[in-house]
């Protein structure tokens, strides 16, 4: 099978003909675009393209998406995406899920997919609540944040996605606000170059349920002074006069200013995303000031479709069996008269 | 000691029923095999049935770590391992209780004195020692201090460890009887060779005790009656002796090849239906993918997932597993993609006795999903027959575009059989609903007319992307569809499709008898012990007795109701509190139905049966 398209698709081409049915105002609208738009710069056909989600509002992502896809049951999609792409690693496997369907009734499977790093993507929406159920408290919800099952406040203390993604092996995290398509974009591509399992967390508005949840950081008036977008190589640095910048300080990162205590921006960190060693990649994700996105690691690693197709073909190549009845013969059998 | 020193001429049997008990560490289920392949090769029919403690290394000398594996060898047809034994061999006391009530009076039991201590009496809860106290009066009673022979055996072998002496006691127990039913060590000793061949001091020591077990037996005329076993008659051929759940792995792998698609397996493992994915992950020259998940319910949809993708997608559990998995089914039943689980049934409910059998799954596999969620559901009836079953539930699955659940159970899974070997070019046909050229009329659901299967139209092929799901689906486009009488439609057409399965499974036959006063019933893993039941029923001169044993289950072949229909009284006999009988009250108005249930872990014993039988026919 080809790997490039020979047709240049436009986002049109991945556009299904069904009414997208989010609420008006959704961030979800925003991620959509920004795939149908993504898809076109990656090089795939249409035909490799697989999408498959669990249950939620995220999920109906697929329906949307002219390409082959399954809306699956609650929380499983990265069991079904993992057994299309062992069935055939030649497509390109996308898992679409949110915060509960990956990290509350998914659990199990989000921590494990990451583990064994299979080549597909997943991209989660995270809105810190419940939206298709209308409105409770998610494995993301903030402790004392009210909802239709916490109507005095949430006492369950959240999962910081990348912090759980990279304590599962996760080898490529990034995060992204809903609410900025072009990066949204960049990701998605590189998260479609990267070998291997990636996890793109987009901390998307719902604007029924939680509206607002992340405006003190993603709002285009305060983004820029609240959030560092990390890209590899580059050094630490953020703030709209691109005057502040991340130092190790004993164990912990602490932000500093440029121009006073003597600091210049040599002294920032440099971002490295394909390091193995998670240390300082976990520090990132824990930040609350500046709130870290981009790509936050990329750690190139062997795959476990590579694995088992290295392990097929030494066992194949010394193996006495080719078909099924070499081996239904084989070994001790009688003849009777 | 035994008194009786004559030898007695040999006695030509047709039928001959062991087993060897002794702590799961004993080596029980290595002899008992050792013995049913050695009598398989010298031609016999055989049927065995282990039966182990679900404790990997079970405090020694316990009662609940008895181990034992029975084998029935036969010059006739043989169909169930056997109930009442004709030799017992006891390795230790614990095992010597729990298994003497199976012994024929006045027949042998050959044990180890030196494990008869004060200690492993006590833990066998022994208040006497039964070798002093009078209470083995009723038996042959051989007592060999095995475990100081075998010692004596291995004195000069350089090498072994204290307890790798004692732990090769067992080949001393198999010497001897083979020994006592003529059977050659050949088999064994071969098995030796193979086994240890890195370790020549271990084939040494095994092939030395196995000899001294068999010369033990022949020359110091310990042995009270001499037997052998003439060979079976069964159909020309090659053979080999195989176990259940190998025996559906094998099936599985016959269809993938047949059919041209390649095999998937997701799993997880789960007693007693673990051995196939063993079996599976060996076969990655034949291009088979096993992945072994985190979880049930991921190995299901991993499975639906390769489904999807176009594999021959198969799923293997037990029943808490199926239970887990019954959501996934339920997607895999409305995206209406082929896929097959094989359910191994253990004794339930919850974690119940996952070592033992039991036939509790049925109404499980019928109906454990919600909405209306029909599906194809078959079950083997034999070892062997395990092959068969796999076969055809892969070609219903692939054929009907349906999950098939397969149904078998701890004992035909563990039991073992001879099985005359399929080749793969002899196999039915296994045709698939593939697509490849697009054309503009072309729908995800629109519906072969003969089977009403749909297309499947997998990912990589233009043209034909789409999108399905768990939301009800509109009949034509497949897309989300709330529409009141789309949803019944639907509902029809997915049962209807089932439904239409009869018109490509085989017709019931009943055997002994196709009309008359009794009809007796099975389904599944039951067939042995029911075909030997009716046929020594009907030997006994009872006549007109017949068996109808099902093994499709849903849809039920078309000429069940006439069969039935054509005896007065029908007793429906099932490992379960019952289960299919009431598929069939369910059915079929104004059957004369009664019922045998057992719900002991245990398959059906002959006895009971004909117990059973005898009281609805005078």
């Amino acid at each position: 099978m080809e790997t490039t398209a020979e047709k240049k698709y436009t986002f049109k081409d991945f556009q299904s003909d069904q009414e997208v049915r989010w609420c008006p105002g959704c961030d979800d609208y925003v991620i959509l675009r920004s795939m149908q738009k993504a898809l076109p710069e990656m090089g795939v056909k249409k035909e490799d393209v697989v999408f498959i989600s669990g249950i939620g509002c995220s999920s109906r992502f697929p329906y949307y998406m002219n390409t082959y896809g399954m809306h699956s049951i609650h929380g499983r999609a990265p069991g079904i995406a993992s057994g299309v792409k062992l069935a055939n690693p030649d497509l390109s496997v996308w898992v679409v899920t949110g915060d509960g369907d990956s990290m509350a009734i998914g659990g199990n499977h989000f921590i494990h997919v990451l583990r064994r790093n299979i080549d597909l993507n997943i991209v989660m929406f995270n809105n810190e609540i419940y939206g298709l159920t209308k409105g409770q408290f998610s494995p993301t919800s903030l402790i004392g944040q009210k909802t239709k099952s916490s109507p005095y406040g949430n006492t369950q203390p959240p999962f910081t996605p990348g912090e759980l993604a990279l304590g599962a092996k996760a080898r490529f995290f990034a995060r992204i606000g809903g609410n900025v398509p072009k990066d949204i974009t960049k990701i998605l591509i590189e998260a479609h170059k990267f070998k291997g399992t990636s996890l793109l967390e987009v901390l998307q508005n719902c604007v029924i349920f939680n509206d607002g949840c992340y405006t003190n950081f993603t709002d285009k008036a305060v983004k820029e002074d609240k959030q560092i977008y990390l890209e590899h190589g580059k050094p630490m640095i953020f703030g709209k006069n691109r005057d502040k910048g991340l130092v190790l300080n004993g164990l912990k990162l602490e932000v500093v200013t440029i121009g006073e205590n003597g600091i210049t921006e040599e002294d920032l960190l440099v971002h490295n995303a394909k390091e193995k060693d998670p240390t300082m990649q976990q520090m990132l994700v824990r930040l609350d000031y500046p709130v870290a996105t981009g790509i936050i690691r990329s750690f190139d690693d062997v795959t476990l479709e590579e694995r088992e197709n290295a392990l097929t073909e030494q066992v194949k190549a010394n193996s006495k069996f080719t078909k099924a009845d070499d081996l239904f013969f084989a070994g001790e059998t009688y003849e009777v008269k | 000691m035994v008194t009786d020193k004559k030898i007695k001429p040999i006695e030509v049997l047709e039928g001959v029923v062991i087993r060897f008990v002794g702590d799961s560490g004993d080596g029980m289920q290595l002899t008992g095999t050792q013995f049913s392949d050695t009598s398989a090769m010298f031609g016999n029919d055989i049927s065995t049935f282990p039966n182990y403690p679900a404790e990997i290394r079970a405090p020694k000398g316990s009662l609940y770590g008895v181990s034992g594996f029975q084998v029935h060898i036969g010059s006739l047809e043989v169909s169930t391992p056997g109930d009442d034994l004709d030799l017992l061999v006891a390795m230790n006391p614990a095992g010597l209780k729990t298994n003497l009530y199976a012994l024929k009076p006045g027949h042998t039991v050959i044990v180890d004195t030196d494990s008869f201590t004060k200690k492993n009496l006590e833990k066998a809860q022994y208040d006497a020692n039964p070798l002093e106290d009078g209470s083995l009066d009723n038996f042959r009673v051989i007592e060999v201090s095995m475990t100081s022979l075998t010692k004596e055996a291995l004195k000069d072998v350089d090498g072994l460890d204290n307890k790798s002496i004692t732990r090769s006691k067992n080949m001393f127990a198999l010497g001897m009887v083979y020994w006592m039913y003529h059977r050659e060590k050949d088999h064994t000793i071969e098995f030796f060779n193979k086994k240890f061949k890195t370790k020549p001091h271990l084939i040494e020591a095994n092939t030395k005790v196995l000899n001294a077990g068999y010369f033990f037996a022949e020359t110091l005329e310990l042995i009270p009656n001499s037997y052998t076993i003439s060979p079976a008659k069964m159909d020309a051929g090659t053979y080999r002796i195989i176990g259940g759940n190998t025996a559906t792995a094998w099936g599985l792998l016959a269809a993938a090849e047949k059919s041209g698609l390649e095999l998937y397996l997701g799993s997880y493992p789960i007693t007693p239906a673990t051995d196939i994915l063993h079996e599976l992950v060996k076969h990655k020259h034949f291009g088979v993918k096993a992945f072994q998940a985190e979880d049930e319910i991921a190995a299901i949809c991993s499975s639906i997932g390769a489904s999807f993708a176009g594999d021959l997608a198969v799923t293997t559990t037990s029943g808490p597993g199926l239970a887990l998995k019954g959501e996934a089914l339920g997607l895999a039943m409305i995206i209406e993609l082929p896929l097959v689980v094989v359910n191994v049934q253990r004794g339930g409910p919850s974690t119940g006795l996952p070592t033992k059998t039991e036939q509790s799954d049925l109404m499980q596999a019928m109906y454990g999903r919600n909405g209306e969620s029909p599906v194809v559901v078959i079950a083997a009836s034999t070892p062997a027959n395990c092959f068969n079953y796999a076969f055809e539930a892969a070609k219903l699955a692939v054929e009907h575009m349906t999950p098939v659940v397969l149904l078998t159970d701890g004992y035909i899974a563990n039991g073992s059989a001879p099985w005359k070997i399929l080749s793969v070019k002899d196999m039915p046909e296994i045709k698939n609903n593939k697509v490849t050229k697009f054309s503009e009329d072309w729908h995800p659901y629109t519906r072969h007319e003969e089977t009403l299967a749909r297309d499947w139209a997998i990912p990589g092929t233009p043209g034909f992307e789409h999108r399905v799901g768990g939301l009800e689906k509109d009949a034509i486009s497949g897309n989300v569809s709330y529409v009141p009488e789309n949803h019944e439609a639907m509902t029809m057409v997915r049962a209807e499709k089932i439904k239409k399965v009869q018109n490509y499974i085989p017709e019931l036959k009943t055997e002994f008898a196709e009309e008359g006063d009794l009809l007796v019933v099975g389904w599944g893993g039951t067939y042995g012990s029911l075909h030997s039941a009716v046929k020594q029923f009907n030997e006994e001169g009872y006549k007109n007795v017949g068996l109808a044993h099902f093994n499709y289950i849903n849809p039920l072949p078309k000429n069940t109701e006439e069969v039935l229909r054509k005896f007065k009284k029908i007793i429906v006999c099932e490992l379960n509190n019952g289960q299919f009988v009431n598929i069939l009250k369910m059915n079929f108005d104004g059957l004369d139905v009664y019922q045998h249930n057992k719900i002991q872990g245990l398959p059906f014993a002959n006895g009971e049966l004909i117990e059973q039988f005898k009281q609805l026919v005078k």
